[in-house]
């Protein structure tokens, strides 16, 4: 026997001896090309989308869109799980994070590498190129078996998965529960932020040690003491007449000395004389007022 | 029509994903792209599981599920842990892991 037709007795052992026609009827075939455009869209739209909150809800379209084909696929298990987990929990936790930390942050435009964008491009076409060759190139002849008969065995579609889940795939699915347990536990540490921990935030006591031992005991002067306005932007003045340094606020730099000038003159009674404008201003010229 | 385009459709998907993680700078949309690179895998072992006619397929399509959950959780804590210090969530500017 030649080693030719033993390959040929392999292959021809390979194919089910009574096969199976995995028939697409028309109702799948609008189904694909109503839902795979609209996944095609969908990746387009969020890698182009310029807000990363657009970005998530167009994620959202292609993973509605690939539930949807799940169940078009003879797996209605998966393509449930695939809306509830993804769209209804994985998206909904990426939209609070976005929220939380980068709404605004849109993308920068700035190239950091040159020609970064180009190359990924470039990159891009050809992968896709090449897996979608080898791809229709190796699957073209390959007949598929299907999954009615699977499905209609054996308690359908759910039962059957649970029972691979648990009998083949046991210790696998028992690593999962190791790993997602870790991952939680992992967020919790590396999300919590030790604001109010003992320790971080002064007592009482604490502060007002630090301020006797400090320069100054006492409270500041407050703002406008003896001053003719009660503005926080108004000085207060010492009992000779000069402005308070303390009781200017660092915040409004606009209180120039020379504004003040009027008010320590009036307090310190170098003034001219009190007149009807003395809080107004002075009185307009005979010219001025018409 | 043939399954075979199910196959075409998630290596499109897959590509795009690529090109968005070598895109974008925002950590998160990355994370998305990342996200939508899984999703494409996916579709192709339930596009497996039914061209041969075995749940295998599904099933380790539910495990890359539950492999993506926990992923996202973990690396959405930590994009938040590093904006909490460097108030800011682009690629660029986590340059050093430590400061």
């Amino acid at each position: 026997m030649s080693l030719l037709s033993l390959a040929q007795d392999f292959l021809a052992a390979a194919q089910p001896a009574t096969p199976v026609a995995d028939t697409i009827g028309t109702g799948e075939t609008v189904a694909f090309w109503i839902l795979g455009p609209l996944s095609l869209a969908g990746a387009l739209g969020m890698l182009f989308a310029r807000n990363a909150v657009h970005s998530a809800l167009w994620l959202v379209l292609t993973m509605l869109s690939l539930g949807v084909m799940y169940m078009v696929q003879q797996a209605p298990f998966l393509g449930f799980v695939q809306i509830i987990v993804y769209t209804g929990a994985i998206m909904m936790l990426f939209l609070f994070v976005l929220m939380l930390v980068g709404r605004d942050s849109s993308d920068s435009i700035v190239e950091v590498l040159r020609g970064q964008r180009l190359a990924a491009a470039v990159l891009g076409v050809g992968f896709a190129g090449l897996i979608v060759g080898s791809l229709a190139q190796a699957f073209t002849r390959v007949d598929s078996v299907g999954l009615a008969a699977v499905n209609s065995s054996g308690g359908g579609n759910v039962a059957n998965i649970g029972t691979a889940l648990f009998t083949k795939y046991l210790f696998v699915f028992e690593l999962t529960s190791a790993l997602l347990i870790t991952a939680a536990v992992g967020a919790m540490v590396l999300a919590y932020s030790d604001k109010h921990g003992k320790g971080l935030k002064k007592t009482q006591r604490e502060l007002v040690e630090e301020r006797f031992k400090g320069d100054r005991p006492g409270s500041l002067p407050g703002p406008g003491v003896f001053a003719t306005a009660n503005s926080v932007a108004t000085p207060a003045l010492l009992p000779d007449g000069s402005v308070a340094e303390e009781s200017l606020s660092a915040l409004i730099e606009s209180t120039a000395k020379e504004r003040l000038a009027d008010d320590v003159a009036e307090v310190s009674g170098t003034a001219h004389q009190a007149d009807a404008h003395a809080l107004t201003g002075p009185a307009p010229s005979k010219e001025g007022d018409k | 029509m043939t399954p075979t385009y199910y196959l075409l459709l998630s290596a499109l998907l897959f590509s795009l994903g690529a090109v968005g993680v070598l895109v974008r700078r925002n950590a998160i949309v990355v994370f998305m792209c990342v996200e939508l690179m899984l999703n494409a895998v996916n579709l192709t072992l339930v596009t497996f599981s039914r061209m041969y006619g075995e749940l295998d397929g599904q099933v380790m399509a539910f495990f890359v599920m539950v492999v993506a959950a926990a992923e996202v959780v973990v690396g959405l804590t930590i994009i938040m842990s590093i904006f909490r210090t460097r108030r800011s969530a682009s690629v660029d500017d986590s340059n050093l892991l430590k400061y």
